[in-house]
């Protein structure tokens, strides 16, 4: 048996916390990610003995995901035949799902702009410009492989003078366009500001090379949400297709007699009949008896 | 170039008033930059405004925003939002709870394929432009000031609309223990009982169970009652704590054993689905194997051997077929076989399977305790089981009874336990 899938009982409460953290939740986690140095030119006396390639064995890749937690990787390497190589990937229940290898054309660092930066752990914006990230199937995974990637954690509400940072991926003539800008927000006169934008680093230009994507059932499975997590139907309210609610109410009838109408003197119960009344005789009843 | 507005066109009388409509939504205000910059033109030429050739556009105008100072409501919106509006073919998609768009429209190549300056400038004006309509998108948001009326203006977002593949497969349910799965069958619901109980000695309420629990520690009781019967020579604090320890003891193994259930179960449910991953469990593989072995016409009778494969065909369940040795053939191994027999016949020790005589020897005892169990509720009949009854009707008769056990202890002759 391997020695990770064994019934782990922990000792102390602090190794149950430990554990139940990494238990599969009901509503997960922030995704988190490691990022990798691959057996590199320079590192190569050092590792020359545990050189990781993910395309052709994955294991050792499932393992550290599975010592560290961490679901996304981005592994970097450079040789001959790959030069400046970037397989960024993800896993579902320690195993790869997707893994796709990008080759680094240009690299602008964000120590090579000279501009103000944004501050750590901006949740940022997300734009992707392209047709092809909507027609070809590779690109719709690396789409969602880089949302998955950038987007940080998923927050209730967000400060609208704190937007300043925006990822832009554009996907033209084979080539993806990575480009990070700070936000600047100008006044425009009405209510939403004018953007402006500079380049703040880092920039890169990527072609992508070899792809892993998982089986199409596989990725379904990775889709499913549990039934607790689903929206529950609301009874006796539905929708056309303009948008309008249609709702069923039941209403009691309403009693014309009692109806308050115009005040007058005339109109005026005399004491008899008012006595009459509160005897509680109904006039429904009275009609029947 | 339509989304640049040159500054001088901002009336300052006009700054910080706010806009009322919904910014893309609502097709009324989307008159393009296009039409309401031929309409101002034709209004300049109606006045007799000459537009030469050397006055540029902007110039132009700037100058009709100047000189038409009472201009309808509608068209002084229209002027200040060309600075935002932002013209696309394909509207974006927004999930505004992962702060994305996307945007279809294939940006423009010939621009994107020259030299290095021109293309950041082409990128920087692309993504200028999605970004003005994210923003836009996101300050259409309900907002509120967070602490207070100083404080920061915060947009709710919604909950992302796009969905991205789990980290983990949604948990599964626990396995049901013994109990549950017996209760469940005999319809047995769990019944709410207060944690704290009115205690009469003490003259108030405490815990039913636990550091000062109402009515004592019996552990800690200082008379025990000899029952009718036994060993007047017995110690029974001991035997009452032996008797614990046994329980606890049982509870311990019970709780194991539905632990090693549970554990089984949970690794036969992903036997079903195989994962395309290229990392299966060593079950899981074998189990495969054997499927495909027998799976030919033959019932993988003719079916070549695998290096460590064993030599008999393996059956379908996975399950040996049972074999009998030749008649005639191996003699040595038969006589060695025959005396270990004869052997084992004489010895005085017994040969004995640890576990399997443990288990025979808890499932006895159990049926025992099953067995008095049920022999001491038909003796107590009718009566004492009303009784009972009415007990569990009232809380206060219940907390009664409670206190009358220890107290009784010396008179009743039935000792009856609840466990």
């Amino acid at each position: 048996m391997d020695p990770l899938d064994r019934v782990v009982k922990p000792k102390t409460k602090r190794a149950k916390r430990f554990l139940e953290k990494r238990e599969p939740k009901l509503k997960e986690n922030t995704k988190i990610a490691m990022l990798i140095k691959g057996g590199n030119a320079n590192l190569r006396v050092t590792e020359v003995k545990n050189i990781t390639r993910p395309f052709e064995d994955q294991t050792s890749l499932e393992f550290f995901s599975k010592k560290s937690d961490c679901s996304l990787f981005l592994f970097g390497s450079h040789n001959k035949k790959r030069p400046n190589n970037l397989v960024i990937g993800r896993m579902f229940d320690y195993h790869v799902l997707d893994m796709i290898e990008l080759g680094v054309e240009k690299f602008v660092s964000l120590k090579d702009v000279k501009n103000s930066k944004c501050p750590e752990g901006t949740k940022p914006m997300l734009i992707f410009a392209g047709d092809m990230f909507d027609v070809n199937e590779e690109y719709r995974r690396l789409k969602s492989l880089l949302i998955d990637f950038f987007r940080g954690p998923t927050v209730p509400s967000i400060r609208l003078a704190g937007l300043e940072y925006v990822l832009h991926f554009t996907a033209v003539d084979g080539k993806i366009y990575m480009r990070s800008y700070k936000v600047l927000l100008k006044k425009s006169g009405c209510k939403i500001p004018r953007i402006e934008l500079e380049e703040m680093g880092p920039s890169l230009d990527l072609v992508m090379r070899r792809t892993h994507l998982a089986s199409d059932d596989l990725y379904k499975l990775s889709l499913k949400q549990p039934k607790a997590l689903k929206p529950k139907k609301k009874k006796n309210i539905s929708h056309d297709v303009f948008g309008t609610t249609y709702g069923r109410i039941h209403m009691q009838k309403q009693d014309l007699g009692k109806l308050q109408t115009r005040k007058m003197k005339g109109l005026k119960k005399r004491p008899a009949e008012k006595a009459a009344e509160d005897s509680g005789v109904s006039p429904k009843k009275s009609k029947s008896a | 170039q339509l989304s640049h507005t040159p500054p001088q066109l901002r009336s300052p009388g006009n700054e910080g008033t706010t806009f009322p409509g919904k910014h893309c939504s609502e097709p009324a205000h989307q008159t393009s930059p296009f039409r309401v910059r031929r309409r101002a033109f034709r209004r300049g030429a109606r006045e007799g405004l000459r537009c030469s050739s050397g006055i540029s556009r902007w110039d132009l105008r700037a100058r009709v925003g100047a000189a038409r100072p009472g201009l309808t409501a509608e068209e002084q919106e229209a002027e200040k939002r060309r600075s935002v509006v932002v013209e696309k073919e394909l509207e974006l998609e927004f999930d505004l709870g992962n702060l994305l768009a996307l945007d279809r429209n294939p940006p423009p190549a010939a621009g994107l394929r020259g030299a290095g300056p021109q293309r950041e400038a082409q990128l920087l004006a692309l993504a200028r432009d999605n970004t003005q309509l994210l923003v836009a998108q996101l300050w259409e948001l309900p907002a509120e000031r967070a602490g207070g009326a100083g404080g920061p203006l915060v947009a709710r977002l919604p909950e992302p609309t796009l969905r991205l593949p789990r980290e983990k497969p949604p948990p599964r349910p626990k396995p049901p223990t013994r109990w549950e799965q017996f209760a469940r069958l005999k319809g047995i619901r769990r019944r709410k009982r207060t944690s704290l109980v009115w205690d009469e000695q003490a003259k108030e309420w405490r815990r039913r169970w636990g550091y000062r629990r109402a009515g004592g520690d019996p552990a800690r009781a200082w008379l025990a009652e000899v029952p009718e019967g036994a060993d007047p020579e017995e110690d029974q604090f001991a035997r009452l704590r032996r008797e614990k320890r046994e329980r606890v003891a049982r509870n311990e193994l019970n709780r194991l054993r539905n632990l090693a259930r549970a554990h089984r179960a949970g690794a036969a449910i992903p036997a079903a689905p195989l994962h395309p991953t290229g990392h299966q469990s060593k079950e899981e593989l074998s189990h495969v194997a054997r499927v495909a072995r027998v799976s030919t016409a033959s019932l993988g009778r003719f079916q070549p051997r695998l290096p460590k494969e064993p030599a008999e065909p393996p059956s379908r369940s996975g399950g040996k077929k049972r074999r009998f040795e030749p008649l005639l053939g191996n003699l040595a191994a038969e006589r060695s076989r025959q005396l270990q027999l004869l052997k084992d016949m004489g010895s005085k020790k017994p040969v004995l399977d640890i576990t399997r005589a443990v288990n025979k020897q808890l499932r006895q005892e159990e049926a025992e305790a099953a067995a008095a169990k049920g022999k001491k509720q038909s003796q107590r009949g009718k009566r004492g089981r009303r009784q009972q009854r009415t007990g569990r009707s009232s809380k206060k008769s219940a907390a009664r009874r409670h206190q009358q056990r220890p107290a009784g202890s010396g008179t009743g002759g039935s000792k009856r336990k609840k466990a």
